[in-house]
């Protein structure tokens, strides 16, 4: 019975393998939980085995720290050890536990200009469930192609998180091998209390989330609430939310 | 102090720093020594006993770098090539030498450069007790020394001093023919060692006591498949060893032995003991390009300075564990350093920036209870920028607030958050207060900012305004 169904996987795997073109196997995907978002997402989430580019936009594009929550809210949907490469440490592991990604989880390695070759160092390894990195600085064909090439040999999804010193950097947007691509830009949030906006204080972020590109996918533009404590990202339903609508008409 | 005799008289051989201070020197007549200060303890000199410490210490300084030698006049040499980033670069790795060597009751100094001639000169005549010679930098860092820093005998010295030459840099500036045929080529060499244009191999010295294998080749081996080759081998070799000592490695060294009579070596470190063949071989192999053959190779020894026990493998069958990433931290460590790569632990402490700490990344389970007090944020300034803030006292959020000449309205905020110094820890905390409020800026933008103060007392905080992260 087992070696019958076992048979039957395979071969799905292997028409699978046909209608991609001789692409390889897919590792499955780390699904967002939007329909939204999922439905425009070859596979429906996030694709493991893969490469995927994420920047910030405005002053964002230096710090990125929306970027890196986005990134950290994905790692916190799914299990198992991750490393996270910088090239100086500026990340605070509070703020990742904030939104679900236990600080535990990860191993931090400050590389300085061997970001890329770090992170494709975590990639050749077996065991990791993801590699991020951020990476200031040109990022060519070949070498984002190098990174793709690793994270589909080893099944681990990868991040890098582009960061530069100049906002919203051209260069960010000069075409690479990563499968899909992020900007995550701020929006002005609506108030915490939406029938009393009087109430002073801060809910949850609100971002346009843009997937700019996506191989076998549609690109798309979405306006989310920012991480939760579980690093879920949750749609912004025009209902109740007339603020952010409003800011996004404005924008 | 201690004497010697030097064949006429009885001099003095070496002085500690009480000794220095009282205007004594070595190379002085220890008659002269005692009539300048009134009952100096004076000691015979052991030079066998001295150089055998000397060789010991200098065995304790391979926990930097795998090739370590004694020096002639109370010096050790360390060929920190290629090792130096493991401890953080060669101003941490000096510091910390230096520190260790004080802490063992040596007083000593320092110096890292191209060359161990210029490494020595300036370890002993440099005007700092460390001094770091940038890369090509020997000959502008010795211009300025006096003679002696070139290890030169003492009728030389007398000589060129009698010619009026005193400093390195009028040596260096003199036609070198005729300072051959009037000092002897010693001289010319020294200088030349120094400047880094003539070759001075350091001869090595190994612990014998520690695990070793060594390789030696008919033929001079050349590229980088038979040094491959090789590695394989010895690592075959030293973990048999390890083997039945029930030991692993914790750090490897390789010594290239090259044909025209250098050495060169590689290091590796291991997170945690190790005798994993193809592991620790793939880890040497990965830094086989910091070394250069030269015209060859003619034997290669692999030695094991630090190993720890290790328990035999347990094979296990049933279950299947989670995936080891030890072998990456290693790949990882050797090729970043070690404090590079890491993992953080929760601190019990509410100054956000002493809130967590970096362990080295095999520290064994890292928990931890991480809730925070309140919103934390993903991007941690460190130290926290000074900005302009418009805001009401006591406890209202700023209206705007301007960092980098950047001007940011406030449109949303959350706060304040108080945090009190610890005054348990620090003595100057005794009544500092942090107020911290999250702020939302026009464009949706969020920071977190404190001000430093209570918004009343004075003596809480000069009610500065700082910016400290982004959210």
């Amino acid at each position: 019975m087992a070696s019958r169904t076992e048979t039957l996987a395979r071969l799905r795997g292997q028409i699978a393998r046909i209608e991609r073109n001789g692409a390889p196997v897919t590792h499955g995907t780390v699904p967002f939980g939007i329909a939204a978002v999922d439905g425009v997402l070859p596979g429906g989430g996030l694709a493991r085995g893969a490469l995927h580019e994420c920047a910030g936009v405005g002053p964002d594009t230096e710090h990125g720290a929306a970027a890196a929550q986005f990134i950290g809210g994905v790692l916190a949907r799914m299990e198992g050890p991750v490393l996270w490469v910088q090239q100086r440490a500026d990340l605070f592991a509070p703020g990742l536990a904030c939104i679900g990604l236990h600080p535990a989880r990860i191993l931090f390695a400050d590389a300085g200009k061997e970001v890329l070759a770090a992170m494709e160092e975590g990639l050749a390894h077996p065991g990791l469930a993801a590699v991020v990195g951020e990476y200031t600085g040109k990022l060519t064909l070949v070498a984002s192609r190098r990174l793709q090439l690793a994270a589909e040999q080893s099944g681990a999804l990868a991040a890098l998180l582009r960061r530069s010193h100049t906002f919203d950097d051209p260069a960010l947007m000069a075409p690479s091998a990563a499968v899909t691509r992020w900007r995550i830009a701020a929006l002005p949030s609506p108030p915490p209390v939406p029938h009393a906006p009087s109430v002073p204080g801060l809910g949850l972020a609100v971002w346009r989330l843009e997937l700019t590109r996506s191989r076998g996918g549609s690109p798309g533009s979405w306006i989310v609430e920012a991480c939760d404590a579980t690093g879920r990202l949750n749609l912004v339903t025009p209902l109740g939310h007339g603020s952010a609508e409003a800011a996004e008409r404005a924008a | 102090m201690t004497a010697t005799h030097d064949g006429r008289r009885r001099i003095i051989a070496a002085v500690d720093a009480l000794a220095a201070e009282a205007g004594l020197w070595p190379g002085m007549p220890v008659a002269q020594g005692m009539a300048l200060v009134p009952g100096l303890t004076v000691k015979e000199a052991r030079w066998a006993e001295d150089v055998a410490a000397l060789r010991r210490l200098a065995g304790w300084c391979q926990r930097y770098a795998p090739l370590t030698a004694a020096a002639p006049a109370g010096g050790i040499w360390i060929d920190v090539t290629g090792a130096a980033h493991l401890h953080g670069g060669e101003a941490r790795l000096l510091r910390d030498l230096l520190s260790r060597l004080l802490a063992q009751g040596f007083a000593a100094r320092a110096a890292v450069a191209d060359t161990p001639g210029a490494a020595h000169a300036m370890a002993r005549f440099g005007a700092e007790e460390m001094s770091i010679v940038p890369p090509g930098g020997q000959e502008a860092a010795l211009a300025g020394l006096p003679l002696a820093a070139l290890r030169l005998p003492a009728e030389t010295l007398d000589g060129l001093r009698l010619m009026g030459i005193e400093r390195i840099g009028a040596l260096a500036a003199l036609p070198r023919g005729p300072l051959v045929r009037r000092f002897g080529a010693l001289t010319v060499q020294r200088l030349e060692q120094a400047f880094g244009h003539a070759p001075e191999p350091i001869e090595p010295e190994f612990p014998p006591e520690s695990i070793q294998a060594r390789l030696t080749f008919v033929e001079p081996l050349l590229t980088a498949e038979a040094f491959s080759e090789v590695i394989e081998r010895l690592t075959w070799q030293v973990c048999a060893t390890l083997d039945r000592s029930g030991r692993g490695a914790r750090q490897l060294d390789l010594v290239f032995e090259r044909v025209d009579g250098t050495v060169q070596a590689i290091r590796i470190g291991t997170a945690r003991p190790s005798r994993d063949i193809p592991h620790l071989s793939r880890l040497l192999r990965e830094r086989l390009e910091r070394v250069d053959p030269g015209l060859g190779v003619e034997a290669m020894r692999l030695l094991v300075p630090r190993a720890d026990a290790l328990a035999p493998e347990q094979m296990s069958t049933t279950e299947t564990r989670a995936p080891d990433i030890a072998p990456l931290i290693d790949r990882l460590a050797n090729r970043l350093g070690y404090e590079r790569v890491y993992r953080t632990v929760p601190v019990d402490s509410a100054v956000p920036e002493r809130s967590s700490r970096a362990v080295p990344a095999l520290s064994g389970p890292v928990g931890g209870d991480w809730r925070a007090e309140g919103p934390r944020p993903m991007r941690l300034l460190d130290p926290p920028q000074p900005v302009e803030a418009m805001a009401l006292l006591p406890d209202h959020p700023p209206l705007a607030f301007t960092w980098r000449r950047i001007r940011h309205r406030v449109r949303r905020a959350d706060g304040p958050e108080r945090i009190a110094g610890e005054w348990w820890k620090r003595n100057g905390e005794m009544r500092s207060v942090r107020d911290y409020f999250r702020v939302e800026d026009d464009k949706g933008a969020r920071y977190w900012l404190f001000r430093r103060g209570d918004g009343e007392n004075r003596r809480s905080g000069d009610m500065r305004w700082f910016l400290h992260g982004f959210f």
